[in-house]
């Protein structure tokens, strides 16, 4: 086979690293990511850290700068003690969807491994952030880090006014509502983070200057007394309307509507559901972002190889390292824990690529647009700016995968004695299979969907909330009731959970929390 | 593309979010901290504790799905032998088995576990306790300041004036600016004598020219320069008397039981820790006493077994003899801890007042707990005093540095130790059980 390929120099030899070598590693990795791949990326910071200060970022969600919180020192806590010994080992870096992007490296770090680090945060993620429509929609990469600095010394500063006690209570509420508090649906344009803490300021001076006429002008009781049905279905339609109810995002009708907050409490709210709102991207693109990077670094590393800036050595370490990455230990492994990301990703992507270049008869069939079309690094791109995760693995999940993970589905009715084996890999299986792994993946249905939708006006102000049940899973009772105590904390009233089935709208079970109790 | 070095940045980032979950934790942390006081050997206070708390009040609740009920679907890798329609056993709860809903999958263990630093442990430990009189030297918070060598200075004191640092310097600029030397205007001298009696006048004249131009040169480059003076610097440093000693003494008579021993261990133990956290250096002596006292070291006092009679007064003696010869009154802070049964030689209770009497001026403070079989060995009989106990409450009153217990249970023994050191000493000190 004739080898056309001309053999370079060696990048580097060697496990140290220096900053010569870094940068030269770097740009033989943009050449290959922006020639080669097609990636479009934000500018990247390298930033070296030590393993302490990687506990740190673990610490604060992974967020460069953060408020101060005791969850985050409980996590330092716990993580420190899980590395310390031995039982876990850290990340080997850690990326800010940012802009510029931040990527952090350890110093521990081989050369080999920060060459890997850089191909997959710095281009992988990196792209991924910058183009996937959720991240664009949702997230103002280039405000960030101000916002985040602002929500800092904001909290620092109502601390220091307040009393850390205060604010605990405020933040402890807003952090157990976090995964209630995000806005689905698009309202308006992308949010700017510089804009938001402007914005704060005029909103304190705005509700300084008017007064709330809200309360006042709700019925009571007596109002209410010797209206009709009719009228009182009218009335209680007026207040859905006034409060914007149904809602979904708890933190914000608080934040909006909360009888009892002073105003920087609500500002504390809008803060923890900013950052819920930053991530929310991040959550529902666990297998399409890792499954990017993952490809995206395996397919750098593979052609600094082929053309000699690798050396062998180094490909060895760096496979050693990417084959533990993207391994899938079955169900029955003790090791098991879930499908890896990383491995459903990147075996998604390279199925992919598999499918542009080499199609089956069977892959024509299922794929019919992108099977051999010889295109597969614009096919990627493609899916990585328009998918996420549950809407990815519908579209792109092949036969040849579910047979190679040898995916099978049971189903667990609590009605039933046993579990059932009602779908495996074969003909009949691969599309409700398919359709049962995407839907795992919606975020909707992973974590309870609750909602504001009922505020007894006319009486104790009781606050409703419900919790669309499918399938019958109900909520925890233990934590339910615990979050419910903060619902209460923030309300100031009476709140009732009420959970009903999606479905039928029937009544399933109700939770009832008074203040005071 | 950029890199930036984070490693110089500030360590630590994370401490004021530690010292509020600590804060948060605190019941839990102090509960666990008790715990682990009770295993440590009294010297045994330099390291950190890991301390294991409950979840309970850590907890960050969030809405979750529950664990059982309901239809839910599984998608899992890995299939071996299963067909549509198997039929798998539901695996018992707690193991996540088939998959696992991921939205159960929290940090549910029911403990925490992490390690607090020495800091953190002790104060923790000391957070309510406040060592009474602490007059006599102010302790380690108040320093006495001493002088300290820093360095050279140009201006000073003309006592402290360094010669030598001077001198160099002078050298240096005589040197520098080439300033004539003795020898030289004396070779010049002789040489003009010479010629005033045998040269050619203009020689003469000339080598008078060449005197007087480095005699003036001589002038204006003075031997020593204000320039170059230089002073010893001191700078007042704060030093804090940070040593104390602490005398352990315990009755090591066959009517002391090892039981009773463990009891006063870990009343000593308690001290120790306080002290060590209150001063640099913290001595500690062992003084057992039969009926003759001996300086002893830990494994010895504690562990060998000894006969005799009992005769206190000869271990307050033999405390009274090392101070003395060991412990000037002004560079050691003394503290003292006494453990008994409460026997004494009949006679001997009288001579151990005297000499309580004359050390307790000189000690930061004396502790005195007697420790019995059980708790019910006190139990109402009120007036069956012992010799000892009876003797040192006279003595007492006088005293505010001088504090007595009864111990007749290890649950007893931390509720003696705040007592001992709690702030509001007066409603306590002296008080009979």
């Amino acid at each position: 086979m004739p080898d056309t390929i001309e053999k370079g120099v060696p990048l580097f030899e060697g496990a140290d690293w220096d900053y010569d070598k870094l940068k030269l590693a770097f740009e033989a990795i943009e050449k290959i990511a922006v020639e080669e791949l097609g990636l479009d990326t934000y500018p990247t910071q390298v930033e070296v850290i030590t393993s302490e200060q990687m506990l740190d970022a673990y610490a604060s969600v992974g967020l460069p700068l953060m408020y101060k919180h005791w969850s985050f020192g409980k996590s330092f806590a716990y993580n420190e003690s899980l590395y310390r010994k031995g039982l876990q080992g850290l990340a080997y870096e850690i990326v800010i969807n940012s802009n510029p992007c931040l990527c952090y490296i350890m110093e521990e770090n081989s050369m080999t491994m920060q060459t890997l680090v850089m191909a997959h945060a710095a281009f992988g993620h990196n792209h991924f952030f910058k183009n996937n429509y959720l991240f664009k929609q949702w997230t103002d990469a280039a405000g960030i880090l101000d916002y985040l600095a602002f929500a800092r010394d904001y909290v620092a500063k109502c601390e220091e006014r307040y009393g850390l006690s205060r604010v605990e209570r405020v933040l402890d509420a807003a952090h157990a509502l976090m995964d209630q508090s995000v806005n689905r649906y698009a309202r308006r344009g992308p949010l700017s983070f510089a804009e938001e803490a402007k914005r704060e300021q005029e909103r304190r001076t705005h509700a300084e200057q008017t007064f709330n006429d809200l309360w006042r002008t709700v019925p009571t009781r007596a109002t209410l007394e010797g209206l009709d049905s009719k009228e009182v279905a009218q009335l209680k339609q007026e207040t859905n309307r006034h409060f914007g109810l149904p809602e979904e995002n708890l933190l914000y009708f608080m934040e909006k509507h909360a009888p009892k907050l002073e105003g920087w409490e609500r500002e504390l709210c809008r803060i923890v559901r900013n950052i819920a709102q930053y991530y929310y991207p991040q959550k529902q693109t666990k297998v399409a972002n890792e499954g990017c990077a993952t490809f995206v670094h395996y397919e750098i590393m593979t052609r600094l190889h082929n053309k000699g800036l690798l050396t062998d050595g180094a490909m060895l370490e760096f496979l050693h390292s990417h084959t533990s990455v993207v391994s899938q230990p079955d169900y029955d492994d003790r090791r098991y824990n879930g499908i890896n990301p990383y491995a459903l990703g990147y075996a998604m992507m390279e199925d992919i690529k598999r499918i542009c270049l080499a199609p089956t008869s069977e892959d024509r069939e299922w794929f019919p647009d992108i099977a051999g079309n010889n295109d597969p690094y614009a096919t990627l791109r493609d899916a990585w700016a328009n998918y996420r995760d549950e809407s990815f693995i519908l579209q792109f999940l092949s036969p040849n995968l579910m047979r190679k993970f040898r995916l099978f589905r049971v189903r667990d009715d609590a009605a039933e004695t046993n579990m059932r084996v009602d779908a495996i890999h074969d003909e009949t299986g691969y599309r409700e299979l398919r359709a049962a792994l995407a839907r795992s993946y919606d975020l909707s249905r992973r974590e309870p969907d609750i909602q504001v939708v009922e505020l007894d006006m006319a009486g104790d102000r009781t606050l409703v909330l419900r919790h669309a049940v499918y399938d019958g899973v109900l909520l925890d009772e233990k934590t339910s009731q615990m979050v419910l105590r903060h619902v209460v904390e923030l309300w100031g009233y009476p709140v009732r959970l009420i959970e009903t089935d999606a479905v039928t709208d029937q009544v399933m079970k109700t939770h009832n929390l008074a203040p005071g109790t | 593309m950029i890199i930036v070095d984070r490693r110089p940045n500030p360590k630590g980032k994370s401490l004021g979010n530690r010292r509020r979950f600590i804060e948060r934790a605190r019941a839990e942390v102090k509960g666990a901290v008790m715990d682990a006081l009770r295993k440590r050997k009294i010297t045994d206070t330099e390291s950190g504790e890991k301390v294991s708390i409950p979840t309970k009040g850590i907890d960050e609740p969030s809405f979750r799905h529950g664990s059982t009920g309901g239809k839910r679907n599984y998608v899992v890798p890995g299939n071996k032998q299963h067909v549509v329609g198997d039929e798998i056993e539901r695996p018992q709860s707690g193991q996540g088995g088939k998959g696992g809903d991921p939205a159960d999958s929290g940090e549910g263990s029911d403990g925490f576990e992490f390690t607090l630093s020495r800091e953190e442990f002790l104060d923790l430990f000391f957070e309510d306790l406040e060592l009474p009189d602490m007059v006599k030297k102010r302790l380690s918070e108040t320093a006495s300041p001493e002088l300290s060598r820093a360095g050279f200075a140009v201006s000073g004191n003309p006592s402290n004036i360094n010669l030598i640092r001077t001198m160099r310097n002078s050298m240096a600029r005589r040197i520098s600016l080439k300033r004539p030397k003795l020898e030289e205007i004396e070779a010049l001298e002789e040489e003009i004598e010479r010629l005033a009696h045998t040269g050619p006048e203009i020689l003469w004249r000339e080598a008078k020219d060449r005197l007087d131009a480095i005699l003036r040169r001589t002038r204006a480059i003075p031997y020593f320069d204000p320039i170059d003076v230089r002073y010893n610097r001191f700078e007042r440093v704060p030093k804090p008397n940070i040593q104390a000693v602490m005398f352990c003494l315990m009755d090591v008579s066959g009517s002391m039981t090892e039981r009773m021993k463990d009891l006063a261990k870990r009343f000593f133990m308690l001290l120790h820790i306080f002290l060590v956290r209150r001063y640099k250096t913290v001595d500690l002596v062992f003084i057992r006493h039969t009926s003759t006292a001996q300086e002893v070291d830990e494994e010895t006092f504690f562990y060998s077994r000894e006969t005799g009679g009992t005769v206190v007064s000869t271990a307050l003696a033999e405390m009274d003899r090392i101070i003395k010869e060991r412990y000037p009154l002004d560079a050691w802070n003394i503290y003292a801890a006494q453990a008994s049964d409460g026997d004494n030689f009949g006679a001997d209770s009288g001579r151990c007042v005297q000499f309580l009497s004359s050390l307790l001026p000189i000690c930061q403070y004396f502790a005195y707990i007697e420790v019995s079989e059980g708790v019910d060995s006190f139990g109402d009989r009120r007036m069956d005093k012992t010799d000892l106990w009876r003797a040192y409450a006279e003595v007492a009153p006088a005293f505010e540095n001088f504090a007595m217990r009864r111990v007749g249970d290890p649950a007893q023994i931390f509720p003696v130790f705040h007592d001992l050191f709690a702030r509001n000493k007066a409603a306590i000190v002296n008080q009979e059980p």
